[in-house]
C-alpha cells in the first residue's frame, strides 16, 4: 500500500493541491485484518481452517489450511486386508459411506478380474444411491444453514435423510459405516431382507415432497437468491483446469459424470439424465443436487425392479480369501462429492502394495480460494456451503 | 377484590393499603412508584426468560424436533433451570479486553427493554408512567441497545466480536430512521406522543388498516433494530461465530440472550400499541374481556409472528442488507409520511382519542 505524504507545514500554508487532497483521500483504506476462520468455527464443516485477510468486510485473499483430521489412511490400507479394507473406507467420506466401499471394490475387481452377478450388482446400485440422496440431503441442509436458515433447513435435511439411513441399515445391520460391498459382490449375510423392496419404494414415495418443502424454503426465496445467485461463479474452463469433479463441475454447465463417462456397475442400462447448471454460481450448485436427488430415485426404483426379478441369495462368489495377482489398477466412481477413483498396487499378496486415493472433496476445494476473492464474508461461506465437502474425505 | 380490567384499581387499592400502614405524602408516593417499578420490571426480566421457551419450543416446531420438555410441565421451568446454570458459570472476561467496558455491557444491554416497559400502555389507564413524549421517548430507549452491541464488539479483542460491533453500527444507522419515520404516521394520525393517546384514538379503527405501509416498515425496520433473524448481522452465527457476544460466557451471554428476546416481545408490544390497537378489544362486543389480556394477547402474537419470521428465512448479506434499508425502506417510510398527510386531512377527529 503507497502512502501519499502530506506535507505538513505545506498543509498548513495552503498549499496542498486538490489533487493531493484527493489523492490522499483515495488512500484511505482501511486497515486490512486477518482472521483465522476455523478450526474452530461452526460453519467449517469439520476442522477446515481459512486464513482470510480482509478488507473491512471484503476479502483480499484466503488460504485453506487442513490436514487436522489427517489419519494417514494410505499407509493404515497396505497393513489391512484388501477385504478389511472396505471397513476402513467407510470412514472416509461418512455421509455416503456406501460409495465409498463400493469405489475400492470396484477397484479390487479390476485388480483380480472378478464379475459381479446381478442381484449383487443392483443391491449395489440402491445402496450407493440411496447413500448419494443421504449425502445431497446434508449437502443442501448445511447449505442453506451457511446461507443462513438457521439449522432449520439441516433438521429437515437430516429427519428425512433418516428415513434413507433406516432403508440402509435394514439392508446392512449399520447406520453409517456399513462395510456392506465386498470385492465381488457383497456380504454374504446381508442380503435384502424380505420387503425390503417395498419399504425401500415408500420412501422414495415421500421424497418429492421433502424436495418441494426444500423448494419453498430455500428456492424460492427472495433473500436466498439475493444470497446465491451469480455469487462464487466457477465458469467451466476453470472448473476442468482445477479438475473439479461432481455437482460442482456440473452446476458450471460441464456435462460430466462418471456414470455416465466411463460407465460401471449396471448404470449403462438404466435410464437417468446428467442435470446440469448454466452459470456456475451457488444457486445452480444446489440445484443440482436437488436435481440429481431426483435422479437417484429414478434409479433406485429401476434398479428396484430389477432386483425384484432375481433370486433372494443368490450373491455371486464374493472370495472369501481375496488375493489378486501382481499388477496395479486404477477404477473410479461417481461418488456423492465427485469422481472418487482408487489405485491399488498389488504385489501377490493378502494386503495391497500400495493404496492411492483421489479424494473429490480434497480436489474440489482447491478452486475454493480463486471463487472467494472479492466477496465478502458472508458469501465465503455460502460458497464454501456450496461446493460441499466432507472433512473425513479431504484430510483421510 | 380487584377489577383487572382497570389496572389503575390496583394502585388504588394499593395506596389504601399503604396509607392504612401510616404513609403519607412524598413517602406514600416513593413507595408506590417503588412497588410498580419491582413488579413491572420483574414482570420484565420473568417474561424475557419465558419468551425463550417460547422461542425455542417454536423453533423445535418449525424444526421438527421436540424442544425442552423436561424441566417443569412440558418443559415451562427450562428457562430457570438455564439462568441457574449460567448464574453458576464461570464468566471469564478474554486477555487484552477492555476489563470495564466488557463487563459493564450486558447490563447497558439489558436495561433499554427494561426501560421501554416505563411507557407501555398495559391497560386503560395501566401505564407506569403516561409522558406526554413517550412515543419519542421509545425510540430513545431501544435505540441504546445498539451501542452496547457495539461496544461488546469492541471491548472484546476479538476480530469476529469487531466485525459484528461495525455491522450493528452500520445496520442502526440504516434502519433507525425508517422505524422512527413510520411511527410517524401514527403521531399524525393520533396528534399526540403519548402511548395512551396512541391507543385511545384507536377506538374506531386499528391503525394497521389506514397505516398498512407504515406498520410494514415498522415491523422489518423493527426486527433489525432488535437484530433478529432474517437481519441478525451483529451475531451471523454462521459466519462470524456469534459476533458481538463471541467472548462473553455464564451470565453475562445470559443478558445479552435475554436482552435479545425481551426486545423482541417489547417490540411485539410497540406494535401492538401503535397498529394493534393496544388494549382495545378486536370488536366492541368482545369488551368483556380485560384489556389488560387483550394487550399480552397481541403482544404474544406478535411475538410468536416475529419469532416464526426468524426460523424461516436466510440470513441477507451485509451491503444487500443496508442497501435494502436505505433504498427501499427510508423512501417508502417518507412516502408514508405523505400517504399519513392525506389521511388527516381526509379523516378529520376520525382517529382523535
Amino acid at each position: 500500500m503507497s502512502q501519499v505524504r502530506v506535507n505538513s507545514a505545506e498543509a498548513a500554508k495552503g498549499r496542498v493541491s486538490p489533487e493531493q487532497e484527493r489523492a490522499a483521500r483515495g488512500e484511505l483504506h482501511s486497515q486490512l485484518v486477518q482472521v483465522n476462520l476455523g478450526p474452530h468455527h461452526p460453519s467449517t464443516h469439520g476442522v477446515l481452517h481459512f486464513f482470510v485477510t480482509l478488507d473491512s468486510e471484503t476479502v483480499v485473499d484466503l488460504r485453506l489450511i487442513f490436514g487436522y483430521l489427517h489419519r494417514s489412511m494410505e499407509k493404515l490400507f497396505e497393513g489391512r486386508t484388501y477385504v478389511g479394507n472396505v471397513a476402513l473406507t467407510d470412514r472416509m467420506d461418512y455421509t455416503a459411506s456406501m460409495l465409498n466401499n463400493w469405489g475400492w471394490c470396484l477397484c479390487c475387481e479390476k485388480l483380480a478380474g472378478l464379475e459381479v452377478n446381478e442381484r449383487s450388482q443392483c443391491l449395489r446400485t440402491i445402496a450407493g444411491e440411496l447413500s448419494r440422496l443421504s449425502s445431497h440431503l446434508i449437502g443442501t441442509g448445511v447449505f442453506g444453514q451457511d446461507v443462513g436458515v438457521l439449522v432449520t433447513s439441516v433438521m429437515w435435511g437430516f429427519n428425512w435423510r433418516e428415513e434413507v439411513l433406516q432403508c440402509l441399515d435394514d439392508l446392512s445391520g449399520a447406520r453409517m459405516m456399513y462395510n456392506f460391498i465386498r470385492p465381488g459382490g457383497v456380504r454374504a449375510d446381508a442380503d435384502a431382507p424380505e420387503g425390503w423392496s417395498d419399504k425401500v419404494r415408500k420412501v422414495m414415495d415421500g421424497l418429492p415432497r421433502h424436495i418441494e418443502d426444500f423448494h419453498r424454503l430455500m428456492t424460492t426465496n427472495e433473500i436466498f437468491r439475493a444470497r446465491t445467485i451469480g455469487v462464487g461463479v466457477l465458469d467451466p474452463t476453470d472448473a476442468v483446469a482445477s479438475s473439479v469433479t461432481g455437482p460442482t463441475l456440473r452446476g458450471s454447465g460441464v456435462k460430466y459424470d462418471v456414470r455416465r463417462a466411463h460407465p460401471y456397475g449396471i448404470y449403462p442400462e438404466l435410464d437417468f439424465e446428467v442435470p446440469v447448471g448454466e452459470n456456475g454460481d451457488c444457486f445452480d450448485r444446489y440445484m443440482v443436487r436437488i436435481w440429481e436427488m431426483e435422479q437417484s430415485r429414478k434409479i433406485i426404483l429401476q434398479a428396484l425392479d430389477r432386483l425384484d426379478a432375481t433370486e433372494p441369495g443368490n450373491l455371486g462368489k464374493a472370495p472369501k480369501v481375496f488375493k489378486p495377482p501382481p499388477g496395479d489398477a486404477y477404477a473410479e466412481i461417481e461418488g456423492a462429492k465427485g469422481c472418487l477413483g482408487f489405485y491399488l498396487k498389488s504385489d501377490g499378496g493378502l494386503e495391497p502394495y500400495r493404496a492411492k486415493l483421489r479424494s473429490p472433496s480434497f480436489i474440489n476445494l482447491t478452486a475454493l480460494p480463486a471463487m472467494c476473492i472479492g466477496w465478502k464474508i458472508a458469501d465465503v461461506i455460502a460458497i464454501f456451503g456450496s461446493i460441499d465437502i466432507n472433512m473425513g474425505e479431504v484430510d483421510r | 377484590m380487584i377489577a383487572l380490567d382497570d389496572i389503575s384499581s390496583i394502585g388504588n387499592w394499593l395506596r389504601q393499603v399503604l396509607v392504612g400502614f401510616g404513609l403519607r405524602g412524598g413517602l406514600l408516593d416513593g413507595v408506590l412508584a417503588f412497588i410498580a417499578v419491582f413488579v413491572v420490571a420483574n414482570f420484565a426480566l420473568a417474561n424475557g426468560g419465558l419468551m425463550s421457551f417460547v422461542w425455542r419450543r417454536e423453533m423445535a416446531m418449525i424444526q421438527d424436533r421436540r424442544g425442552p420438555n423436561r424441566v417443569g410441565p412440558n418443559g415451562l421451568f427450562q428457562f430457570l433451570a438455564d439462568g441457574i446454570k449460567m448464574i453458576l458459570k464461570q464468566a471469564m472476561v478474554p486477555r487484552g479486553a477492555d476489563r470495564l467496558l466488557f463487563l459493564v455491557t450486558p447490563v447497558i444491554a439489558t436495561f433499554p427493554f427494561i426501560m421501554a416497559y416505563l411507557v407501555i400502555p398495559f391497560s386503560r389507564g395501566g401505564t407506569l408512567a403516561d409522558v406526554n413524549v413517550g412515543v419519542l421517548y421509545l425510540f430513545a430507549i431501544t435505540s441504546l441497545a445498539f451501542p452496547a452491541v457495539f461496544l461488546a464488539g469492541w471491548s472484546s479483542n476479538n476480530k469476529y466480536s469487531m466485525l459484528g460491533g461495525m455491522r450493528a453500527i452500520a445496520q442502526l444507522l440504516a434502519f433507525e430512521v425508517p422505524l422512527t419515520m413510520s411511527a410517524l404516521g401514527v403521531v399524525l394520525l393520533t396528534g399526540s406522543l403519548s402511548t395512551q393517546g396512541v391507543v385511545m384514538s384507536q377506538h374506531n379503527l386499528w391503525f394497521i388498516f389506514p397505516q398498512a405501509i407504515g406498520a410494514a416498515i415498522f415491523f422489518i425496520a423493527g426486527m433489525a433494530e432488535n437484530a433478529a433473524h432474517p437481519f441478525d448481522l451483529p451475531e451471523a452465527e454462521s459466519e462470524i461465530v456469534a459476533g458481538y457476544y463471541t467472548e462473553y460466557s455464564g451470565i453475562m451471554f445470559g443478558l445479552f440472550f435475554l436482552a435479545e428476546l425481551g426486545t423482541t416481545w417489547t417490540l411485539g408490544a410497540i406494535f401492538t400499541t401503535f397498529f394493534l390497537g393496544g388494549w382495545q378489544p378486536l370488536v366492541p362486543f368482545l369488551s368483556f374481556v380485560p384489556p389488560l389480556v387483550w394487550f399480552l394477547a397481541k403482544s404474544y402474537l406478535m411475538f410468536f409472528i416475529f419469532t416464526l419470521v426468524r426460523f424461516s428465512m436466510p440470513r441477507f448479506r451485509i451491503d444487500q442488507f443496508l442497501s435494502f434499508g436505505w433504498k427501499v425502506l427510508v423512501p417508502a417510510s417518507f412516502a408514508n409520511l405523505a400517504v399519513s398527510a392525506a389521511e388527516v386531512a381526509l379523516t378529520k377527529g376520525f382517529f382523535q382519542p
